[in-house]
């Protein structure tokens, strides 16, 4: 296994993720020579196309690390935190000297199809070609001249600070060798159209694989274990996989449930938070209604067929009542207003608890996160003033953390797993944002 | 606005808590600059940062409307853990400042009785001594900023720490002024030109 196997587990919100190169993977890849087609003259961009790269972009998220909070647009320079140190995102405006201004089209579908820039050669896995590569050549293009109309602004990419041997770009080949494989997206033709466009906008631009692999493909090899020991130095967030019911798997979801929660960040059966805010705010809420229902349409048959009922143990009583008898004193006190006493919340804008699948998920990380930090869904233009849900982190003990998370999590039928105090101590450092 | 209360209190009032400032009653525009600030993190504080990340300038700035348009009464005043020379230091700088070592008055941007200034220069009242101290230390260390011209950098640049406890201390003596209505804009003499208080 290559030493890159961690740069996607950490990436720009250090979520424990685990990339769907290595669902891919298996089929080498050789150094091609796209890169030597010659540069086409800059070709004045045809308005729609440029309207039409936009709403790609917006489709591929590319704001979300090419641009710094209240900063200039795809000016780049925004840090990413992994295990292996800083990466910096680069300049992608039409300036000719610091930006992608004097880059043919070629050059730029190199990057988003092969992984490799036309100024530094090989390119990080932080920046999601595994996914990319999937986009159409005249997606690509599309997304080129809408970026060519970008006005320039002159910011120099700042380089990146990778330790010792991760700032050597020639070793990303053995990670490409096992994780990487190139290939615009095939469809499958025994799916409907609708179905074929989810999957490419989930498999491709909207690289959700970066984040949602399904951890158990790769089965706790010592390999991803060894990345949780230390280089790691905090699982933020679970992304859970979309293939099973027993997490995020949306196969009894309604299908108009699924875009609600795409397009406007809430739902009848919960809400997004962290990272997953993230993605609606800056890319899903901009999508256009059908491609919000492809991809709902792809989502729900990813889960079809996965059982619905969870297999974990119930808690077992004699060891957690305690836990349970504090947890029901918190939660009748502090969560019941807007929850609901009986955990089935005032959907959309408060999510109900019981039966949601995400609170009962093995890895107790989010629900632990929700209650420690709390949060706001996204602001989006389906829900532009979201309730939001206050922080306890400041008011509540370790064991009331844990018992209140315990309770939600085996509460109403719920069958999640009792949490330690010590679990929820752990998560009071990891960053908030 | 429930998610705020926990730590601004109902109404924005303040709680009990040294550290959480009360945001009623400020200026909206104000208020309005720290929502974005924190949520482009220009300036830090994790927990809102954090809250604040996802959301929309226009739900921003109804938070600060309303938090704005809230009159809730003012906490009664400290009682000083410091000297009276202290008290005393910190009273001359906020109304006279110390032109020998380029200290404005206070109350020069801040208002006679410190309800700040339309649209964008907070009243000090109702603050406790932890939060101006933390806040004038930001600015000095560069975690808080503020549009350009930083203004308020420039004044906490030029105060020691003693200025600083003094000041901070004097203020949170400060009984509620008959009338916590902010000044109007361009009533006040503002030696130096504020960013985020255009004039
Ligand atoms: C998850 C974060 C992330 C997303 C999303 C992302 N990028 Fe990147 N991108 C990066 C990083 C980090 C680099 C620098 C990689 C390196 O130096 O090897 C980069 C590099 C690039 C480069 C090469 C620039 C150069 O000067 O070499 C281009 C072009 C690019 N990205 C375009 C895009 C486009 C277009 C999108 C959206 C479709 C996008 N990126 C989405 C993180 C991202
Ligand atoms: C930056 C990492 C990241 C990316 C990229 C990402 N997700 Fe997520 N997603 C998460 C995390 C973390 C959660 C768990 C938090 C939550 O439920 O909102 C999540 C949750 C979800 C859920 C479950 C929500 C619930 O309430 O059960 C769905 C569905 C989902 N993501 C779909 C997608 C799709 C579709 C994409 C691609 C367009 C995507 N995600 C891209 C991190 C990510
Ligand atoms: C003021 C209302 C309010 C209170 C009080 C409140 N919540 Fe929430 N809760 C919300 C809102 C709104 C969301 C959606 C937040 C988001 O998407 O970021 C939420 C989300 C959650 C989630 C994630 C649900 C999902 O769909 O995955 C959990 C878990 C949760 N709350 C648990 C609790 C617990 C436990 C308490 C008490 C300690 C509590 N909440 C108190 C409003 C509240
Ligand atoms: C976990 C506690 C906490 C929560 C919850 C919280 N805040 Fe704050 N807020 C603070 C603290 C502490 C500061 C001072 C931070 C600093 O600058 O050091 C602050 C500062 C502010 C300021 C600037 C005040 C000033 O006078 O400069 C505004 C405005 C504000 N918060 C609004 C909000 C709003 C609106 C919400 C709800 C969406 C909210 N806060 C939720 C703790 C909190
Ligand atoms: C030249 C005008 C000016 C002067 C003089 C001035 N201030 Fe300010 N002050 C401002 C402005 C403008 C802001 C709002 C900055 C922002 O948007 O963050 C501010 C903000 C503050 C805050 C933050 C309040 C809060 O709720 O977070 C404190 C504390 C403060 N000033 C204290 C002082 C003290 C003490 C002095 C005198 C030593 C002083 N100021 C002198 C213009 C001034």
């Amino acid at each position: 296994m290559g030493p890159f196997m961690g740069w996607v587990r950490s990436f720009r919100l250090q979520s424990m993720v685990l990339c769907w190169f290595v669902l891919t993977a298996g089929l080498g890849w050789l150094i091609t020579s796209a890169h030597a087609q010659p540069i086409a003259p800059k070709a004045a961009a045809d308005a729609a196309i440029v309207k039409q790269g936009e709403y790609l972009a917006r489709a591929g998220d590319c704001v979300a690390c090419h641009t710094v909070p209240g900063g200039k647009l795809f000016a780049g320079g925004r840090p990413m935190e992994t295990p292996f140190g800083t990466l910096y995102s680069s300049n992608v405006t039409s300036d000719p000297a610091t930006g992608i201004g004097k880059w043919s089209a070629d050059a730029f579908y190199a990057t988003m199809h092969i992984g490799r820039s036309r100024d530094s050669g090989l390119i990080y896995p932080a920046m999601p070609f595994g996914s990319y590569t999937k986009v159409t050549r005249a997606d690509s293009d599309a997304i080129y001249a809408y970026l060519q109309s970008v006005p320039p602004v002159a910011l120099p990419n700042k380089p990146h600070d990778l330790r010792f041997p991760y700032n050597n770009r020639s070793l990303l080949l053995g990670w490409r060798t096992l994780f990487f494989t190139e290939g615009t997206y095939r469809s499958d033709h025994t799916k409907s159209e609708e179905w074929n466009r989810g999957a490419y906008l989930v498999e491709g631009l909207g690289h959700c694989a970066m984040c949602h692999t399904a951890i158990n493909a790769l089965g706790g090899t010592s390999e991803a274990k060894a990345f949780q020991g230390g280089l790691i130095p905090m699982q933020n967030w679970y992304a859970p996989s979309l293939t099973s019911n027993k997490e995020a798997g949306l196969g009894d979801w309604s299908l108009a449930d699924i875009s609600d929660l795409l397009r406007t960040g809430i739902s009848p059966r919960g809400a997004v938070y962290g990272p997953m805010a993230e993605v609606v705010y800056n890319s899903l809420q901009y999508l256009t209604d059908p491609d919000i229902r492809a991809m709902s349409v792809y989502l729900k048959s990813l889960a079809e067929g996965s059982p619905l009922v969870p297999a974990t143990a119930t808690v077992r009583v004699e060891e957690t009542s305690l836990l349970m008898r504090l947890g029901k004193t918190v939660y009748d006190a502090q969560c019941a207003s807007c929850h609901g006493g009986q955990g089935l919340g005032m959907p959309p804008q408060f999510p109900p608890l019981a039966a949601n699948q995400s609170i009962q998920m093995e890895s107790a990380v989010n629900p632990i996160r929700m209650v420690l930090n709390g949060g706001y869904p996204p602001g989006t233009i389906g829900n532009p003033r979201p309730y939001g849900m206050p922080p306890f982190a400041q008011s509540m003990s370790d064991d009331e953390v844990a018992a209140v998370v315990t309770y939600i999590r085996a509460a109403w039928g719920n069958r999640g797993t009792a949490i330690s105090a010590r679990q929820a101590n752990e998560l009071r450092t990891a960053p908030a944002d | 606005m429930l998610a705020c209360a926990s730590c601004h209190g109902m109404q924005g009032k303040g709680t009990n808590n040294d550290y959480f400032p009360r945001l009623a009653g400020k200026p909206s525009g104000y208020l309005y600059n720290q929502l974005i600030a924190f949520r482009d993190g220009r300036r830090r504080y994790p927990p809102m940062n954090y809250l604040l990340e996802f959301q929309p300038d226009a739900y921003l700035q109804a938070m600060a409307n309303y938090f704005a348009a809230q009159r809730p009464p003012l906490p009664p005043p400290e009682t000083p853990i410091v000297s009276q020379d202290i008290l005393a230091l910190g009273q001359s700088l906020v109304t006279h400042g110390d032109p020998a070592r380029d200290v404005p008055a206070c109350s020069s941007c801040h208002g006679a009785s410190f309800t700040g200034m339309e649209p964008a220069i907070p009243g000090l009242l109702g603050l406790r001594p932890s939060y101006i101290s933390a806040q004038l230390g930001a600015w000095r260390y560069g975690t808080r900023t503020a549009a350009a011209p930083d203004c308020m950098q420039i004044v906490a640049g030029h105060l020691t720490e003693t200025d600083v406890t003094a000041v901070a201390a004097w203020l949170s003596t400060l009984p509620s002024p008959a009338n916590p209505t902010p000044a109007p804009r361009g009533s006040l003499p503002m030696p130096l030109a504020c960013g985020s208080e255009p004039n």
